[in-house]
């Protein structure tokens, strides 16, 4: 029981180092992108391209995938996504589906549709017994490094120069620039930081969730869950978001297989009825 | 001050315009807004004109008129009442597999399919409308996607009934009202989908130019300027909602009816996407969007898929990006413009 | 006693409060208008005018306080539903159907009016008692020769004249005005005050107008709102002659100046 708890919070925790990017931009930048999965599936192939064609370890695999897909995005973001910030809903939701299409439908070409094995090192694939319970090292690593990520964006949005200026251009562009804030250059960072993320995300959770072609739209509603139901107002609401999907995923899959993914969905939408702004929103009626 | 007495309505009887008898013009300015276009004769002319015209094609034929269903009645709720969704594909889904369902327990007559399959696809959606009321377009598309997954999920789970993955195999219709039996080359498919189509069409085109019809545009210019004029937004919605539930309802039972089959492949996230696509490219709010963008999609899917499936995938999301980078009403424009170019020559 | 002069009141609130989070908009506001007067509320900017018309509309609703309607409590009733109940508005923002000509909009209130607003079997054309009643009220309100035209191209005279009309079209008992010249150029505004002051006698007409000089002509009755609360309310003679109304708005004023 504890065992499926914990599994859930590693799951969790994942699903917000994933999403967090995507709750900056949809939740703080209304920026409807759907395509967000598409930059966690590069990282897991940079991840499996690494570590089976040039044979570099695991653990030095992760920083990599950070940085590439973190390229990845703020070359995404200069040359496409930066023109569509003003655009209605509708045109977001259409590009942002075209790059999800066309995202697998290259690394199909180029990689073939197979699920990709990424191989954790041994030392990580055991389990250890903490108060009784046994834990996998590999979620045991998950929850420290997605842990201090998480305290580390916490402290940069809420307590650095950076964070007060994002907010600020996020909250009106205009002022903010009339303030000599860089707004591009800000949004610029912000959605490269978030790519990363996800990138470093999605090489993490190669090995617990699987990794195919099809990735982006798998966990599509999964990223927008984490934003809309953990609300728009931080990162603390989306974390526990994630948290609470995570587990509750988890703990469906185990105890009741016939109805994992109907709860999933069926708890979502009850949220969004009852509280449109999202779960954990502060100050809504 | 005049004015005072000439605003006190019909009980005015100064010399202003508000005495002289009601002008018909701007009753002709409705009516014509209204009334067919020859360009309107002229496409359902070719439609039909295909039938006999393109004898080999009438299988393509018949999925571009059942495409053009579906499309249809996303355009009456992202069109004309301004919702988008990311799961229209749930209710054709319900509709081809109720009428599959009902084809192989023994109702093999296909009107009576089409009938039950947009009933429980209107059910379905008249339940589900109430879902999408409140919240924001964000709210929607996770809403209509989730409630595609769930139905996605119930079909896949309840593989006694559905067949799971491997679809569901052996539907085998009658002959439509006892007289017409299906072929194999699709002439009675196509012609019974397009007729099917043109009368839902019919419907749907006298619907738009309706009160209710011009009442589900207001809200979804201004829904605060709606309400503020009494209009109760809620309802209308309700109802449009569930008319586009039907007609989506109907185009998958024909899917079934005349493909002889239906898979989990129908209620793929794909196909909600594919009907947006195809109403992007035709153009929303003019009810022919979803047909002219159905032609367009398939006959590019045909040519394109023919190399392979995986490529198509990657051009359909080129498609998307530049389409909405270069922005949509601009590539209709352009397109429109060498059409009627290209009309212009030929004349 | 209380009978005859509950019937005599056309819109009354208690008590009405507004929170946006922390700042409260309105602030325990309470009010009554007379059937057929001609009612101002003025206040500096700011002063929650616009948020008091949202509040009896329904477009916002109150954090207390309640709202009736000809005696009615409409305080839980959708903005829809006090519209049938006879009161309709104006924004001080336009908000119009950019995409439908003024014919379209107005024939739309006359048929939502009528109850034939979801018939959907009907083309809107054939109508002829809404599409005459639109074309007739929007010839009225200036706006016969442009009424088969887009909204969005009107130019913005027009627009205003329209907001009138569609509000004038849902055939109210309760008119509310927020600041109907809005943005309208000096010389054209006479254009739309004209239509302001041929309002139909019967109408109870609430107006919010920040021009003094038109108030003190208009009105018969005056509430001063000051920082979401009641400041003070009298006739025209006792506003106008209030010294302290003066400071507050002038002083308001100078400091916009
Ligand atoms: N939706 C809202 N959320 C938060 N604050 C609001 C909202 N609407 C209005 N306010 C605030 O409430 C106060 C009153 O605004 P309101 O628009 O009612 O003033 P007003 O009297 O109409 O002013 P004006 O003369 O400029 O039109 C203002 O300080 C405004 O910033
Ligand atoms: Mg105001």
């Amino acid at each position: 029981m504890l065992t499926i708890l914990f599994d859930g919070v590693a799951y969790g925790m994942l699903l917000f180092i994933l999403a967090c990017g995507l709750a900056v931009t949809l939740g703080l930048m209304n920026f409807v992108n759907l395509a967000h999965g598409a930059f966690a599936m590069a990282g897991g192939y940079v991840t499996v391209v690494l570590m089976q064609r040039f044979g570099v370890p695991f653990l030095a695999c992760l920083p990599l995938a950070f940085v590439a897909t973190a390229l990845l995005g703020a070359l995404a973001e200069r040359t496409l996504y930066a023109r569509l910030y003003s655009r209605s809903h509708l045109d977001q939701v259409l590009f942002s589906i075209g790059i999800v299409f066309m995202s697998i439908a290259a690394v199909d070409f180029l990689m073939g549709s197979q699920q990709q094995i990424v191989q954790i090192p041994a030392f990580l694939r055991g389990r250890v017994e903490i108060l009784g319970v046994g834990v996998g090292v590999y979620r045991l690593l998950i929850i420290g490094l997605c842990g201090v990520l998480t305290l580390l964006l916490q402290w940069a949005l809420a307590s650095t120069r950076f964070g007060s200026q994002l907010r600020a251009a996020v909250d009106d562009a205009r002022a903010a620039r009339g303030l000599g804030i860089e707004v591009g250059r800000i949004f610029v960072v912000t959605f490269a930081v978030g790519s990363g993320l996800a990138g470093l995300g999605g090489a993490l959770s190669a090995e617990i969730v699987g990794l195919d072609p099809t990735f982006p739209l798998k966990f599509m509603l999964y990223f927008l869950i984490v934003v809309t139901v953990g609300g728009t107002s931080g990162l603390t609401g989306p974390l526990l978001a994630a948290l609470l999907l995570g587990v509750t995923d988890v703990a469906g899959k185990y105890l009741v297989p016939g109805l994992g993914a109907f709860i999933i969905y069926f708890v979502m939408i009850a949220i969004l009825m009852l509280r449109p702004q999202g779960l954990f929103a502060r100050g809504s009626a | 001050m005049s004015d005072a007495s000439t605003l006190n309505g019909a009980a005015a009887p100064s010399g202003t315009p508000s005495g002289t008898p009601a002008s018909t013009a701007p009753r002709d300015f409705l009516i014509g807004k209204s009334r067919w276009k020859p360009a309107e004769f002229a496409f359902w002319a070719v439609a039909v004109g295909a039938l006999f015209a393109l004898p080999d094609r009438h299988l393509l034929l018949n999925e571009i008129a059942i495409l053009g269903l579906f499309t249809l009645s996303l355009d009456l709720i992202l069109g004309f009442a301004g919702i988008v969704s990311l799961g229209h594909a749930a209710f054709l889904g319900i509709g081809a597999y109720a009428a599959g369902l009902l084809t192989k327990h023994g109702v093999s007559e296909p009107l009576t399919g089409l009938l039950a399959a947009g009933a429980l696809a209107g059910a379905v959606g008249f339940l589900s409308s109430f879902l999408i009321l409140r919240g924001t377009d964000l709210t929607r598309l996770m809403v209509t996607l989730g409630v595609a997954l769930i139905f996605h999920e119930l079909a896949n789970r309840l593989d006694w009934i559905t067949g799971g993955a491997d679809g569901l195999l052996g539907v085998a219709p009658g002959p439509i009202a006892g007289l017409f039996e299906f072929d194999i080359f699709g002439t009675t498919a196509y012609a019974y989908s397009l007729a099917v189509l043109f009368v839902l069409f019919l419907l749907a085109r006298r619907i738009v130019h309706s009160p209710f019809g011009l009442s589900l545009r207001a809200l979804k210019d201004n829904r605060l300027r709606a309400g503020s004029l009494g209009i109760a937004s809620a309802r209308r919605i309700v109802a449009v909602y569930t008319l586009a539930a039907v007609y989506a309802g109907i185009a998958g039972a024909l899917l079934t009816q005349t493909t002889q089959f239906v898979s989990l492949e129908i209620l793929d996230f794909a196909r909600s996407a594919d009907a947006l696509l195809v109403l992007v490219i035709g153009g929303t709010g003019y009810l022919y969007g979803g047909l002219v963008g159905a032609v367009a999609f398939t006959l590019l899917k045909d040519g394109l898929s023919a190399i392979t499936p995986a490529y198509w995938l990657f051009w359909m999301g080129l498609f998307l990006v530049v389409l909405v980078l270069v922005g949509r009403d601009r590539m209709v424009e352009r397109v429109r413009g060498l059409l009627a170019r290209a009309v212009g020559r030929r004349a | 006693m209380t009978v005859a002069s509950e019937s005599s009141i056309a819109l009354e609130t208690r008590g009405l409060t507004k929170d946006f989070g922390g700042f409260r908009a309105n602030s325990d506001v309470s009010i009554a208008v007379r059937r057929g007067s001609r009612h101002a509320l003025i206040g500096p900017n700011g002063a929650g005018k616009t948020t008091f018309v949202n509040l009896l509309t329904g477009v916002l609703s109150a954090t207390a306080g309640s709202v009736l309607l000809g005696g009615e409590d409409v305080t839980r009733a959708s903005p829809q539903a006090r519209v049938r109940k006879g009161m309709a508005r104006t924004f001080q923002i336009n908000q119009l159907f950019a995409d439908l000509t003024p014919l379209e909009t107005v024939a739309l209130a006359v048929s939502e009016r009528l109850g034939t607003g979801a018939q959907w079997w009907r083309r809107l054309g054939t109508r002829s008692e809404v599409v005459d009643e639109a074309a007739e009220l929007l010839t009225r309100m200036r706006l016969g020769d442009v009424m088969t035209r887009r909204t969005a191209q009107l130019p913005y005279g027009k627009q205003r004249l329209l907001e009138m009309a569609a509000a004038l079209a849902c055939r109210p008992q309760v008119l509310l005005l927020d600041e109907p010249a809005a943005g309208v150029p000096e010389d054209e505004r006479h254009e739309i005050l004209d239509m302001v002051e041929a309002l139909p006698a019967e109408v109870t007409v609430v107006l919010i107008e920040h021009d003094m000089e038109l108030v003190f002509s208009f009105a018969d009755r005056i509430s001063v709102l000051v920082q979401g609360a009641l400041f003070t309310e009298g006739t025209v003679d006792e506003i106008a002659r209030d010294p302290r109304v003066r400071t507050v708005y002038l002083g308001e004023e100078v400091v916009h100046a």
